[in-house]
């Protein structure tokens, strides 16, 4: 899908995003079933709050990450994260 | 249940993930396929409320998310409010595993209140005939408008339908309900031939024939629905040539508590011949990671051949105890599902043997021989030895 850089994503309502102290990562959980995200991944669906637009999200992901060059990544994670339904736009 | 992503138990012991509370094995319906076992009867004597929360908390600690109320029926259980309320502050996902009936509007509403994430219910046909006949009970509309109201608080919801060769042409009627139900997840669940089902497997299980032309039914129905609805069909494993990764591996990541407290890795394991701890004796702690019972069948070298060698062992874990102890008397057996297994000429001439019962059913040879259906009763008589005829 074609994503656009001012959508503001959210957590889609069946999918919960969640800490999980014993895994040390984040994870998202929906009905019977639980997706471990790898710490780039994380970094990324906890800003996902329906407030603040992809263009946003780039922006702090790059200015507490500086060193590298993310956008082409998070696009990349968002797109499966569309399309497992784990998020939606608000 | 699928958990998707995650990494499998090795030799390791991992933490639990899914915590399976088999609250009451009351039930207002009778399926003759009910996973339950065949005891039902026996247990008498349910845990407290107090006994579910320490067990909740304790599995919480070590790592689980995944949380499902089930029974028999949960609804049954008058405290299952204040349990999901629990567990939701606890910070699982919870899942309510339902057929539906005690169900009514203001207690779905009260288990959004208290947190409820989900709920699945289970629908036995896409016709009232024929779901209530197999229930045992006038259930149909009512589960149907309970649907409705899953859906009107805004639940994902997941419809359950067990398919066997009562139901399973039928196949294109319970895809268009489930359409019409607006249903987020529909899990088309062949019947496992445990319990109740087992000894129902002369009716229940449908012919290669029927399987193949479901298959295509569910299949055209998942690329339809892409995208709307999520459309999970597993053939029955009796048709397979490798075994199921069962469980996931033993004590891997499920943990199955039954109404009087006795935890299981499965809540079929009940019937092999270990014996498993209780947690009004020992804490999930202790249960998962140094009770006999857990680690059974852990890791590897409990394997014998043709497990032991196959390079496939890491990827099916040699298949289901319960199904090798079923079929060959050693749960440390092959699952005779698998073609290296020296037990899977049995398992296909027990195939073909009911595929020759369905064949003259289905040309009015015989008559439909009757279903056991799953009662109190029934079960009463099984644990008094009474025989097969007896029971219907």
């Amino acid at each position: 899908m074609d994503i656009n850089k001012t959508d503001i994503p959210e957590v889609a309502p069946s999918f919960r995003l969640q800490w999980e102290e014993v895994q040390d990562c984040y994870v998202v959980l929906y009905p019977e079933g639980m997706v471990k995200l790898s710490g780039s991944a994380g970094e990324i669906m906890k800003r996902i709050n329906g407030k603040l637009s992809i263009n946003v999200i780039i922006k702090e992901l790059e200015t507490t990450f500086p060193e590298n060059k993310l956008e082409d990544d998070v696009i990349k994670f968002l797109e499966v994260a569309y399309a497992n339904g784990w998020i939606r736009n608000k | 249940m699928p958990m998707v992503g995650l990494e499998t138990n090795k030799d390791g012991v991992s933490p639990p993930l899914w915590l399976l509370a088999e609250l009451t094995y009351k039930c207002p319906l009778q399926c003759p396929y009910c996973s339950n076992p065949l005891e039902i009867a026996k247990y008498k004597d349910e845990i407290s409320t107090e006994d579910w929360v320490r067990v909740m908390q304790q599995a919480r600690k070590m790592g689980a998310t995944q949380m499902g109320f089930s029974g028999g029926e949960p609804l049954v259980r008058q405290d299952l409010e204040e349990l999901i309320q629990e567990a939701r502050h606890l910070g699982y996902y919870t899942n309510l595993i339902t057929s539906g009936v005690g169900m009514d509007e203001a207690r779905v509403k009260r288990f959004k209140d208290a947190g409820l994430d989900h709920i699945q219910i289970s629908f036995q046909a896409s016709n009232e005939e024929l779901n209530n006949f197999l229930g045992g009970t006038k259930s149909f509309e009512h589960k149907k408008e309970m649907a409705r109201i899953v859906k009107k608080y805004d639940y994902p919801m997941v419809l359950n339908i067990v398919i066997h060769r009562k139901n399973i042409d039928q196949m294109r009627d319970i895809l268009d309900m489930t359409v019409e139900l607006n249903a987020d997840y529909v899990e088309l669940a062949s019947t496992q031939y445990y319990g109740w089902s087992r000894i129902n497997v002369d009716q229940l299980l449908p012919t290669r024939e029927q399987l193949v032309k479901a298959e295509k039914i569910a299949m055209e129905y998942q690329e339809k629905l892409k995208g709307k609805s999520k459309i999970i069909y597993v053939i029955p494993d009796y048709y397979e040539k490798r075994p199921k990764p069962c469980m996931n591996g033993w004590g891997a990541i499920f943990l199955t508590i039954t109404p009087d407290g006795t935890a299981l890795p499965c809540h079929e394991a009940g019937q092999l011949p270990i014996e498993f701890p209780n947690v009004k004796d020992l804490s999930i702690q202790e249960i998962w990671n140094d009770s006999p019972g857990f680690n059974h069948f852990r890791g590897f070298d409990w394997m014998k051949e043709p497990c032991r060698s196959c390079p496939e062992k890491e990827k099916d874990f040699g298949g289901c105890r319960c199904q090798a102890f079923m079929m060959t008397g050693d749960a440390a057996n092959a699952d005779p599902v698998c073609d290296k297994s020296p037990h899977h000429q049995a398992l296909l001439d027990d195939v073909e043997r009911i595929g020759k019962i369905a064949a003259k059913e289905k040309n009015m040879d015989v008559k439909e021989q009757p279903l056991i259906f799953r009662n109190m009763k029934n079960s009463k008589k099984i644990l008094k030895g009474e025989s097969k005829a007896e029971l219907v």
